[in-house]
């Protein structure tokens, strides 16, 4: 026993619990394999990791880093967070509602619905202007507050 | 051997002790750097748990609604699909028909619920990104193993994310059959979720009874003390939001995407469904209600449908043919039901027409055990369905020749349509021209 988890790692089940887990994988990509349209699902399995990883997180950090550079010390109370949150909620619906949004799968989306696909991008536009604006409001609500009560500690 | 054995990540280099050893020294360039930038300081087990538990009491609920999903399409009818899936699927049993709005609730639960985790998906994500340029990446055969089960568990989730939403929206960009991948990407993740659960559990429960940050407010945030599984940074900036932000934050994510897509579900707020297909009408008055598949799509033309169609009624070697006329001379039912789609939309509408255990007394089979329904339709997935026997006996199951008092419009399936309760909407066969009762 000591052997075993001195030479793998860890105790034994753990071994048998993730051969079980690649067993279940193995059996399915066995059964996929060799279809026509194997490759894009191993592609598009692939591909979203990447795409989240290398691609929206870092994307979104580095703007982040960019609005703390910009703001992080701009004023008391500070108006990083009244970015921050609305450009999320933003962001956020873009990628949900994307094909939408840019009114993709014209041939599909009419027949299965029967209407020519509208792009919304007006109406995340209007969405997302709604999500700043009231962020905005709420801002300029606790400067004011700040301001009357100029003895509180920064919040 | 200590009484209480390490947990896998803080096992000391296990055999071959020299490879693992090598590994850590021979540290690639920038894997420093990337190390020094992680700042944020709310980053730590309490927060991933946080993310965690709420993932651990809700997926579970998407994975079974889904999986009810593939047995409502009538697995024993050779209809569920992917149809031959091996030995890998639930239990099967046939799907019932009441209460009438069960389809509509198990996959707008299974849609909607799957959405509005995007942001705690997102979150947990974010939590726990810095452990993948973690330098060395493994330690042990252990932790390399668990870490590819990391690479489908993420996966899984993130493709079931993505073709979930494309088809919801029509737009099938990635040129697969989605019901194929979509189900086999379940079983991928629902494996890699429950290896994860089993090793990563007792971490949770740790760090949810020690000490709680879910009133501690942005002055007094600080970061939690070094955890074994490095998700402290170890060079933490001020914060910039507490964590109880951080969690309003996602929270509130969740609930705007509810906002904006339980329309799709509930006929008086559809409008409110701002950005999805299911949001919009086709038309004003009483047959404007959303269409799954339009005639024109369909390949169903006026001539068809005109006063040379006829409803064909078979049974054994019995067969009746009725036009229009004749069926709305028979004994009428009206129901109010759902109609409930695999994308998660449906909508509630009053339908009129001939019960369906009516139209079997009038070929022969007292006791139906299943009935063939075939559209006009000439191509296309479902221009045929069976149903069993309990869906064709349902007293509110019927043949619908009207809908909310009005003919059917040819888009609603025109002359004659499939609807009874429970069963999903593209079993509800519209452009009926034939159905065939065994028993």
């Amino acid at each position: 026993m000591a052997r075993f988890r001195r030479a793998y790692g860890a105790a034994p089940w753990h071994l048998l619990l993730l051969a079980g887990c690649f067993a279940v994988t193995g059996w399915i990509a066995l059964r996929l394999a060799g279809g026509a349209s194997a490759g894009r699902m191993l592609l598009w399995f692939l591909g979203a990791v990447i795409a989240h990883d290398l691609v929206l997180f870092p994307v979104y950090a580095s703007l982040d880093r960019v609005l703390r550079g910009a703001l992080g010390r701009g004023g008391v109370p500070s108006p990083l967070n009244h970015v921050r949150v609305p450009a999320l909620g933003a962001g956020l619906l873009f990628l949900v509602y994307l094909p939408g949004i840019l009114g993709l799968g014209d041939g599909t989306y009419l027949a299965a619905t029967g209407l020519e696909p509208r792009v919304l991008l007006g109406r995340w536009l209007a969405v997302s202007g709604v999500l700043f604006g009231v962020s905005a409001l709420l801002y300029a609500a606790r400067r004011l507050a700040h301001r009357r009560r100029p003895s509180r500690p920064a919040g | 051997m200590p009484a209480s054995p390490p947990p896998p990540d803080d096992a000391p280099s296990a055999a071959p002790a020299a490879l693992w050893a090598g590994l850590a020294r021979h540290r690639p360039p920038g894997v420093d750097a990337v190390d020094r930038a992680w700042r944020s300081p709310v980053r730590g087990p309490w927060l991933t748990s946080v993310f965690g538990a709420v993932l651990l009491a809700t997926l579970p609920l998407v994975i079974v609604t889904g999986l009810l999903d593939w047995i409502a399409y009538g697995p024993r009818l050779g209809q569920a699909l992917p149809r031959d899936v091996g030995w890998l699927h639930p239990p099967v049993f046939d799907w019932p028909t009441r209460p009438a709005w069960l389809f509509r609730v198990t996959q707008g639960l299974h849609v909607t619920l799957g959405i509005m985790l995007v942001p705690v998906v997102l979150g947990k994500l974010w939590s726990v990104v810095p452990k993948l340029f973690d330098w060395p990446p493994a330690r042990s055969a252990a932790q390399l193993l668990e870490r590819l089960s990391l690479l489908l568990l993420v996966g899984g989730i993130l493709f079931q994310t993505a073709t979930g939403l494309l088809n919801i929206q029509y737009a099938y960009l990635f040129g697969f059959d989605f019901y194929t991948a979509h189900w086999y990407g379940a079983w991928i993740f629902t494996a890699a979720l429950v290896v994860h659960v089993v090793i990563k559990l007792p971490r949770m429960v740790t760090a949810l009874r020690g000490p709680g940050f879910a009133r501690t407010p942005l002055e007094r945030t600080r970061p939690e003390p070094a955890d074994p599984d490095g998700l402290v940074a170890r060079r933490p900036g001020p914060a910039t939001m507490s964590r109880r932000g951080v969690l309003a934050l996602v929270g509130g994510g969740a609930l705007l995407l509810a906002a904006l897509t339980v329309g799709q579900s509930v006929d008086a707020l559809r409008r409110t469904a701002l950005l999805l297909p299911r949001g919009r009408r086709i038309g004003d008055g009483p047959t404007g209600f959303p269409v799954n598949r339009s005639a024109a799509a369909a390949g169903v033309t006026p001539e068809q449908t005109g006063p040379g169609w006829r409803l064909t009624l078979r049974a054994g070697d019995r067969t009746v043919a009725l036009d229009r006329a004749r069926l709305l001379a028979l004994a009428q039912h009206t129901a109010v039901l759902p109609v409930a789609c695999v994308e998660g939309w449906s909508t509630t509408q009053t339908w009129t027409g001939v019960r369906l255990r009516d139209l079997a007394d009038l070929v022969g089979p007292v006791d139906p055990t299943t009935a063939r329904v075939r559209s006009l339709e000439r191509a296309g997935l479902f221009r045929e369905a069976v149903l069993h026997g309990g869906q064709v006996t349902d007293p509110d199951a019927l043949l619908a020749l009207r809908v909310n008092g009005v003919d059917l419009s040819l888009d609603h399936g025109y002359p004659a349509r499939i609807i009874v309760p429970a069963l999903p909407g593209v079993h509800c066969t519209k452009w009926v021209a034939e159905i065939a009762f065994d028993g």
